[in-house]
């Protein structure tokens, strides 16, 4: 049961991160992109996290890729077009892929003392998660509450309307943004 | 026996997943030529890297590598947020979402 599961859900993943490739409309992307997530979140479950299986589905699946999927129809992103990419990317790039792909199978495939994941695996509870997270590392987690609303104030302050502009800063805020918003209204 | 060895998956398995789903971001990082389809392949990038953490993890029977994967979550949550804001404000600059034609600093 735990081999189907892992080899069903391993091939989702890899379906849909080749799809994510092969997709030439961004929201095809987005969506074979929420299928990898998805997939992920079983897997989570297969190795016994449980609470970040939780939050996969939750933050990435949910949270993030909502906000990906509404930025792409925002903007009214179309079809991509085929260029010939940089020379440095086919020149580099794709040894590279390549070569990072064979060094890590080959460490892992010569890998002795790796174990296996079984169904009588204890599945790791939440709260001795959260037992250290509000202990040892409550100052870590209060930090990255600040990085969040500071991402949100910095969001906020990038797609306001003549941000971009040079004279719309962030210092005339009364100013600038009735001007940007008539501009943008008007260029419709 | 043989129910037995169905209901074991070998480590290996899952961090050869995690390196393909990295490759493959990394790929698609370079081949894309939309801007928010390379903003997804990052995010492909950061997954793959989580589920080698959560094996991890699980492999030595410690709740750090978990605890880790927590910390990369919300820290790519606010990664998309400003990103995409970032993408936002490039289009409403320039109109356009392809990387080629974004080159105001290329040589």
């Amino acid at each position: 049961m735990h081999l189907i599961l892992f080899i069903v859900f391993a091939g989702f993943c890899l379906a849909g991160a080749i799809n994510l490739l092969l997709q030439t409309h961004p929201i095809n992307s987005a969506l074979s992109l929420i299928v990898v997530m998805t997939s992920l979140a079983v897997l989570y479950l297969l190795l016994g996290a449980e609470f970040l299986a939780a939050a996969q589905v939750i933050v990435y699946a949910g949270a993030i890729m909502v906000l990906f999927t509404f930025v792409v129809m925002l903007l009214n992103a179309g079809r991509e077009e085929r260029t010939r990419g940089s020379r440095a990317a086919r020149a580099v790039g794709f040894p590279a892929v390549v070569a990072i792909l064979a060094v890590m199978a080959t460490v892992l495939l010569c890998a002795q003392g790796l174990g296996v994941s079984s169904v009588r695996d204890s599945i790791t509870p939440t709260e001795e998660l959260s037992a250290v997270l509000f202990t040892r590392l409550l100052l870590p987690f209060e930090v990255t509450s600040v990085l969040i609303l500071i991402a949100i104030l910095g969001a906020v302050a990038l797609a306001r309307p003549g941000s971009g502009e040079p004279q719309g800063g962030a210092g005339p805020e009364s100013g600038a943004d009735p001007a940007g918003s008539a501009e943008r209204t008007g260029g419709k | 026996m043989s129910s037995l060895l169905w209901e074991e998956v070998p480590i290996s398995w899952f961090l050869l997943l995690s390196a393909a789903l990295f490759s493959l971001g990394v790929l698609g990082f370079l081949i894309k030529r939309n801007l928010i389809t390379v903003f997804m392949s990052i995010e492909l990038m950061l997954n793959g890297v989580n589920l080698s953490f959560v094996t991890f993890a699980h492999q030595w029977h410690t709740v750090k590598g978990q605890i880790f994967v927590f910390f990369v979550m919300m820290v790519a949550a606010a990664e998309a947020a400003v990103g995409l804001a970032i993408i936002i404000a490039v289009f409403r600059a320039r109109a356009t979402l392809a990387v080629d034609r974004i080159d105001l600093m290329k040589l």
